[in-house]
C-alpha cells in the first residue's frame, strides 16, 4: 500500500483553488445528490461510513451528529478550523490546495443537520487561508451554492468564516464557541455537551476540516464503498502531517492500517542521511512518545492506542539520535504553559511549575530532587483539569522520562546537554 | 482620536453577518488592527457601543488572544515559530540572528521597520521549518543566513502585490504571473504561501 489519495486526488492540478476548477474534478455533485436525499438518510450514510473525527479525538462522525435532540432549532455547525496542534498542518494544506472540497462538506453537513448558519472557525495564523476561504464562500454563493434556495431546492445555509486570534485552546469545541460568541477562548463544563445546548445555548455540531472535507467523497460513492478503505476499526484515509529529521516532510495522505515504517521509509523517503531514529510522536505535541519498536504499528486509531499513545490530530514527528528530549519536553512544556487559558488551577500552576523544572533541568541547574518532583506536578495534573490541555501537558514529557529516564538525570548539575554534547569517557 | 466613518462601516457590516452580535468582538478587533497597526484603550469603548456590551469586555476579549497588539509596532511583524518541529530544522539559529541583529524577542528595529517576536505556539507549518509569519503571510525553509536578507529585503517576502487579497476571477492568474525577479534578471524563488502547497 502507498499513498491513497482521495482528499487530495487533485492536488496540483490547475486551479482547483476555484470554483471552476473544483467543478472540473466533480466537485459540488456530491452535494446536488446529497440535497435529494432526506437528512435521515444522509446521517445513516455516514454512520456506515465508519468515519471517525479527524481533529484528535476520532469520535464516530454519524454517531455525534445523531445526538442533536429531535425538534429543536436553531441548529448550528461549526467547522473546526483551529489546527494549532504542535506538528500538524494538514487542515491548512487542505484549505490551501482544495478550499471548495471544505467547504461542500459543510453544506452537505449543513443539509444532513438542517443548520442555516454554518461556521468555520479558523485560527488567526491562518491569515491567507481565512481570505482563501472568504473568497471561495463568494464564489460558492454568486453561483447560488450558499445562501437562500441552495441549487433551487428549499434549503438556505449562510456560511460564515470567522477568524480566530492565537489561542490553542480555541481548538477544544466549548471554547471554540465561546470564542465565537464573542468571549475569552475557555473551556465549558460538559455536560451538557455541545449537540444539547452549543452556540448561543442551541444544539451544535463541531466538525474538524479534514472530517467534513471527506463528506463529499462518502455522499458521492456511499458509506459501504468508504468502510472498504482502510482498516476494521479506522475506515477510510487519513492526511499525515510529517516533519522532523527525515528527508520529505510534508503531508501524505495514507489509508488507515499502513505502517507507520512505511509511511516513514516509503513517503517521507527515510531518515536525513547520517540521522538515526531516536523516538518519534504519532499524534502531535499532546501525544504520548514512542520508539524505532513502535515503527510496525499500523495507522489505527485503537492500535496506536493499545501502544500507550495516539494518532491524535495525524502529526508524526521524527526525532533523530541529536536530539535531546529533554529539551523536546521544555519547548512542549511552554507551549502548555503559555496556552493555558488561566481557567483551572491544576492547569494553570501546574504548567507554571513544570516549566520552570524544565527550563532548569535543561540548563543543568536541576537536582536529582527536584526533577523527582516532575513527576508529582504530572500527577497533580493529569485527570485533574477541567479540560484536555491540562491532561494533555503531561502526557509527552511523561513518556519521555519513562522511556528516556537516564537522559534526564544526566541533566542534573550537566555543565552542558549531554545528547549535544556527550562527556566522553577516557 | 475618533474612530473613522470607514472602520465604523466595516465593524458595523461584521456585527450583522452574525446571529448576535458580541460574536463580532475578534472580527472587530481585527478590523482596528489592520486599519491602525494596533489597538488602543479608546477603540475598546469604540466597539463596545457598536455591539452594545462594556468597554471592559472588549478589553477581556483582546487581552487573552496573543495575535492583539495593543501598542504600536514597526511598519513589519516577524513572528518566528519555535516549538518542536521547526526547532529540529534549526530555528534556534535564526533566533540567535534576530537578536544580534534587531534584539530580544519583542524588539522593534532602530528604524522602526521591523518588530519580532518568537513564539511557542505552533505556526502549521511544521513540515517547512524553520517557519515564520512575515505580517501574518508565511515564510518557510529559512536559514539563519537567510534572516539578513529578509531584513535588508523585506518586501521580497511578502506576497506580491495584491495577491493575498485576489478576487475570484484572476485567483489562478496571480499565482502564475508573481514570479519576482532579482536585479539580474533571473527567476528567484519566492518565499511565502506558494511553499504551502509544496508537499
Amino acid at each position: 500500500m502507498a499513498e491513497h489519495r482521495l482528499l487530495t486526488a487533485h492536488v496540483g492540478e490547475d486551479g482547483l483553488d476555484t470554483l471552476k476548477g473544483y467543478e472540473r474534478t466533480g466537485g459540488y455533485q456530491a452535494l446536488r445528490k446529497t440535497l435529494g436525499m432526506t437528512p435521515d438518510a444522509i446521517i445513516e450514510e455516514v454512520k456506515a461510513s465508519g468515519l471517525r473525527g479527524r481533529g484528535g479525538a476520532a469520535f464516530p462522525t454519524g454517531t455525534k451528529w445523531s445526538f442533536l435532540p429531535k425538534d429543536v432549532f436553531p441548529r448550528y455547525l461549526c467547522c473546526n478550523a483551529d489546527e494549532s496542534e504542535p506538528g500538524c498542518f494538514k487542515d491548512r494544506y487542505l484549505i490551501d490546495t482544495n478550499p471548495h472540497q471544505l467547504i461542500e462538506g459543510l453544506l452537505i453537513a449543513a443539509y444532513a443537520l438542517q443548520v442555516h448558519h454554518a461556521f468555520i472557525y479558523i485560527r488567526g495564523e491562518y491569515h491567507d487561508q481565512r481570505l482563501t476561504l472568504e473568497r471561495c464562500v463568494e464564489e460558492a454563493r454568486a453561483k447560488g451554492y450558499v445562501g437562500s434556495k441552495i441549487m433551487g431546492k428549499d434549503f438556505d445555509c449562510e456560511v460564515i468564516v470567522h477568524g480566530g486570534a492565537g489561542a490553542y485552546i480555541c481548538g477544544e469545541e466549548t471554547a471554540l464557541l465561546s470564542s465565537l460568541e464573542g468571549y475569552r477562548g475557555q473551556p465549558r463544563l460538559k455536560p451538557p455537551f455541545p449537540a444539547i445546548k452549543g452556540l448561543y445555548g442551541q444544539p451544535t455540531v463541531v466538525n474538524n476540516v479534514e472530517t467534513l472535507s471527506t463528506l463529499p467523497h462518502i455522499m458521492e460513492r456511499g458509506g459501504a464503498w468508504y468502510k472498504t478503505i482502510g482498516c476494521e476499526t479506522s475506515a477510510g484515509t487519513r492526511l499525515f502531517c510529517c516533519s522532523g529529521h527525515i528527508n520529505k516532510p510534508g503531508v501524505y495522505e495514507m489509508a488507515m492500517g499502513t505502517t507507520i515504517r512505511e509511511l516513514l521509509e516509503e513517503e517521507c523517503q527515510g531518515m536525513l542521511e547520517g540521522s538515526e531514529l531516536k523516538a518519534f510522536q504519532p499524534g502531535g505535541g499532546s501525544m504520548q512518545i514512542l520508539l524505532p519498536e513502535h515503527l510496525d504499528l499500523p495507522l489505527d486509531f485503537d492500535a496506536v492506542a493499545k501502544a500507550g499513545s495516539s494518532l491524535g490530530a495525524g502529526a508524526m514527528v521524527f526525532m533523530d539520535q541529536t536530539t535531546c528530549l529533554v529539551n523536546v519536553s521544555m519547548r512542549l512544556v511552554d507551549f502548555y504553559h503559555h496556552e493555558s487559558c488561566g481557567k483551572c488551577v491544576p492547569c494553570r500552576e501546574g504548567t507554571y511549575f513544570e516549566s520552570k523544572l524544565m527550563h532548569r533541568l535543561e540548563q543543568g541547574e536541576a537536582t536529582l530532587e527536584e526533577l523527582a518532583t516532575l513527576e508529582d506536578i504530572c500527577d497533580n495534573m493529569n485527570g485533574k483539569c477541567f479540560c484536555p490541555l491540562g491532561d494533555t501537558a503531561t502526557w509527552f514529557v511523561m513518556s519521555a522520562y519513562k522511556a528516556f529516564r537516564e537522559e534526564f538525570r544526566s541533566h542534573c548539575g550537566a555543565a552542558a546537554c549531554p545528547v549535544r554534547h556527550p562527556v566522553v569517557m577516557v | 482620536m475618533a474612530l473613522t466613518d470607514s472602520l465604523r462601516s466595516t465593524i458595523t457590516a461584521l456585527r450583522d453577518r452574525y446571529p448576535q452580535p458580541r460574536s463580532a468582538v475578534i472580527p472587530a478587533l481585527w478590523a482596528v488592527q489592520e486599519a491602525e497597526g494596533y489597538i488602543s484603550a479608546e477603540r475598546f469603548a469604540d466597539i463596545a457601543d457598536l455591539l452594545s456590551i462594556t468597554p471592559s469586555e472588549v478589553e477581556s476579549v483582546a487581552t487573552f488572544y496573543s495575535m492583539f497588539a495593543l501598542k504600536p509596532r514597526g511598519r513589519h511583524f516577524l513572528l518566528v515559530c519555535t516549538n518542536v518541529s521547526c526547532a529540529l530544522r534549526g530555528s534556534d539559529g535564526v533566533v540567535e540572528r534576530l537578536e544580534s541583529r534587531i534584539g530580544p524577542s519583542g524588539s522593534t528595529s532602530a528604524d522602526g521597520t521591523m518588530t519580532w517576536e518568537q513564539t511557542v505556539e505552533c505556526l502549521g507549518a511544521c513540515g517547512y521549518g524553520p517557519a515564520m509569519q512575515l505580517d501574518h503571510h508565511f515564510v518557510e525553509n529559512l536559514t539563519a543566513e537567510e534572516i539578513d536578507d529578509l531584513l535588508e529585503h523585506t518586501e521580497k517576502y511578502l506576497p506580491s502585490h495584491g495577491e493575498a487579497h485576489h478576487g475570484a476571477a484572476d485567483a489562478h492568474e496571480a499565482h502564475a504571473h508573481a514570479e519576482p525577479t532579482s536585479e539580474n534578471g533571473e527567476s528567484e524563488p519566492r518565499k511565502g504561501r506558494r511553499r504551502s502547497a509544496k508537499r
